[in-house]
């Protein structure tokens, strides 16, 4: 299949209720952070970027959203292809400039504090990073605390950034600035807004 | 090679120029009256939004946005497998489907000259002829100045 | 304490109903079209356009009917329809130099390429009512006149040739194109915000404004450069085709306002520009806006700021006529516990004065109340 025809194919197929479903699923998972909130395939967008995190793409994306693509995705015509036809996305010149970033390698990504914070006045400005992992079982797990959560939740997601608990101690620290992480696997999501605590378990 | 690719792009382009300046009526009226095929699958839309208008400060200086305006889209593609694309002002989505399916047959280099003479020359034809015409009633209102004979001679 | 309270409910649902019926009116008298609305009362449509800043004329159409001819309630349901739609994208900035042009005039020069077209104007009409109008009689067909297709340089051009005139606006290599539908509004603005804003300002507020330069209050020695009004042919640029996909015309009006100016430090002596940019056919509200974009830009060439014309901060915050008519309309809703509030507070101030001021009487009066 030549570029053309992938990055026409594989949007949502009823793109208002597909659009509605996914923004459900990640507004729960925002809502409960650490609970796995199942997604289906709505989405089937060019490798190597995942259907769900293409789905959460076409769900959150348009025309005002600046959006960073890691050099994994990055690499890709037929990604950024997909992306502007199906949201019509502007791609942001830096980290700092995005308001959505879609990691497909995780384990090389760069610092969080590279991504925008936000401002005092408007932390909302902050970029909401969309992270492609394998799995949320198989990976040193994470205690989780914090709003959302009633006493404690544990994932463990697979493939993640380095020191990466360093990180979102330190992203924490920012409050109420601070960037939002959502991990996608092949059929859930889980997300960690800045307002919750990693816990370090004991290996 | 690349020649005739630059020209093919510069006619799609006048092509769909044209479709987007016509009213659907007479894209309707003359799909009809060519018998041109209406069998596509709806990839995108047909969809309305909004596009952003952008001036220039003093016409030809830095741009800057003036207001918006509502456009409608869709994406098509043919049993024979041509995407085609059509965007247009205003709010017609029958009109933006046609259109789509038009520009999808016009890249099919079988249907081109179907699609040419049934549906692009008489619209552009007509768009013409109304726009000579107004063009005409405006240099009716064109002021010819005369200069009063003054002094002796 | 705040107290909230409930009520009325039906007397809304009636006075909606009551509303729909003296929108209809006389029931023996035709309902309007939305089509006569936009072909008999187009320049109507076309304010309701450029100040709900939205161009599709069956809408303002729509919002003019349903507003019973209130052209700013049309343009407040403009704006609130605009909100419910996504957006594809910026065009392409128009080309007003390649217009099919429909008026154009120039004050400055009798002969300039392409000539003086007055197009369907109202000017030299005698403001005589038209009893002809009122019966409804048929109108002739416009004569026409041959002519080869000719190019019409902008008279800002013209002026360019000479070096007296200062150039088409620029702003920095990297700057982006503010956005007042997506950025708060902040002050000092950059001049492509500022014509953003006035773009859609009111009509009224920019024409008082404008008036208001030239008795004085900022006066900047305005000559009308050029008008012109007609369609231009809209692109945008989309990631799924190799060219700007052209998107069909909309009709602009365009002024060149050209301002004599003896210099200051800042600037030689030369001509300097204001511009105004609206959709449709409104010369009167192009005119304005040109005003008050040249006054606006009063500090970037070294002139004292001395009037309201002039100030950015008054003229941006309150040239938005939707803006304006929620704040002062606001105020017929129920106020009713700031009210109370207010009342007690006067009264006991009247109390204390009282007392102050006329001993004996406050007394009388407090004696009187027992």
């Amino acid at each position: 299949m030549d570029i053309a025809a992938q990055s026409i194919e594989g949007g949502f197929v009823d793109p208002v209720f597909d659009a509605q479903t996914v923004f459900r699923t990640v507004m729960d998972a925002m809502a409960r952070p650490g609970s796995v909130q199942p997604l289906p395939a709505f989405a089937r967008p060019p490798a190597p970027l995942s259907a769900t995190a293409g789905a959460i793409a076409l769900a959150l994306c348009d025309n005002d959203t600046p959006l960073w693509l890691d050099p994994a995705l990055q690499a890709s015509t037929a990604i950024k292809s997909w992306l502007g036809f199906h949201t019509g996305v502007p791609l942001a010149n830096t980290p700092a400039d995005a308001h959505f970033a879609l990691i497909a390698t995780p384990a090389e990504m760069m610092a969080l504090d590279g991504f925008s914070q936000g401002t005092q006045d408007y932390p909302d400005r902050s970029t909401t990073l969309i992270l492609q992992v394998g799995d949320l079982v198989s990976g040193s797990p994470l205690l989780l605390e914090g709003p959302g959560i009633e006493t404690s939740a544990t994932i463990a997601p697979a493939q993640m950034p380095r020191h990466f608990v360093e990180q979102w101690k330190q992203n924490i620290k920012r409050f109420p600035r601070g960037v939002d992480i959502i991990l996608a696997t092949a059929d859930g999501i889980a997300c960690l807004p800045r307002t919750t605590r990693i816990k370090t378990m004991e290996a | 090679m690349r020649g005739q690719e630059a020209r093919d792009q510069a006619e799609r382009k006048a092509a769909m120029s044209t479709l987007a300046q016509s009213s659907g009526d007479d894209i309707v009226r003359l799909w009809n009256e060519a018998g041109l095929p209406s069998d596509a699958e709806l990839l995108r839309g047909p969809e309305t939004g909004l596009v952003t208008l952008r001036g220039r400060i003093g016409g030809g200086g830095a741009p800057f946005n003036v207001g918006e305006a509502t456009v409608t889209r869709a994406t098509v593609r043919l049993p024979s497998g041509q995407v085609g694309h059509s965007y247009a002002l205003g709010r017609d989505k029958q009109k933006a489907m046609l259109a789509a399916i038009a520009d999808a047959l016009w890249q099919d280099p079988g249907r081109r000259a179907e699609v040419e003479t049934g549906l692009i020359v008489p619209l552009r034809s007509a768009l013409t002829t109304a726009q000579e015409k107004r063009r005409a009633e405006t240099a009716a209102t064109k002021v010819d100045f005369f200069t009063m004979v003054r002094g002796e001679d | 304490m705040y107290v909230a309270v409930k009520g009325g409910e039906a007397a809304i649902a009636n006075a909606h109903s009551l509303l729909a019926d003296r929108r209809r009116g006389d029931r023996s008298v035709p309902a309007l079209r939305l089509d006569q609305i936009v072909e008999q009362l187009a320049l109507g449509v076309d304010r309701v356009m450029s100040e709900g800043s939205l161009y599709d004329r069956e809408l303002a159409a729509l919002a003019i009917a349903q507003a019973r001819g209130d052209l700013i309630e049309a343009i407040f349901l403009v704006r609130a329809y605009r909100t419910t739609l996504p957006r594809f994208g910026y065009t392409k900035p128009i080309d007003t130099d390649n217009m099919l042009v429909e008026r154009r005039v120039s004050a400055t020069y009798k002969d300039l390429p392409g000539g003086q077209l007055l197009g369907p104007t109202f000017d030299y009409t005698h403001r005589l009512l038209d009893p002809e109008l009122a019966a409804g009689g048929d109108v002739a067909e416009p004569l026409q006149r041959e002519t080869e297709a000719q190019a019409m340089p902008r008279v800002s051009a013209i002026l360019a040739r000479e070096g007296l005139i200062e150039p088409d606006g620029e702003m920095p290599q990297d700057h982006i194109p503010g956005d007042i539908t997506r950025e708060p509004l902040e002050f000092p603005m950059a001049r492509d915000i500022r014509l953003q804003a006035l773009s859609r300002g009111d009509e009224g507020f920019l024409l008082a404004l404008g008036y208001s330069t030239q008795r004085g209050y900022a006066r900047n020695h305005p000559f009308v450069g050029e008008i012109r009004i007609g369609e231009v042919e809209l692109e945008l640029d989309v990631p799924e085709l190799p060219f700007a996909v052209p998107l069909g015309t909309v009709r602009v009006t365009e002024c060149q306002m050209v301002n004599q100016f003896k210099g200051s430090a800042k600037a030689p002596p030369q001509f300097t520009r204001g511009y105004g940019l609206v959709f449709g056919q409104s010369e009167r509200k192009a005119m304005a806006m040109a005003l008050c974009d040249r006054a606006l830009r009063a500090t970037e060439l070294g002139e004292d700021v001395t009037a309201a014309a002039q100030d950015e901060e008054f003229v941006i915050s309150h040239s938005d006529n939707v803006q304006a008519t929620g704040f002062v309309e606001h105020l017929k809703l129920p106020h009713y516990v700031d009210f109370q509030a207010e009342l007690d507070l006067v009264r006991r101030m009247r109390a204390e004065y009282d007392a102050r001021e006329n001993p004996v009487k406050a007394e009388e009066k407090r004696e009187a109340a027992e």
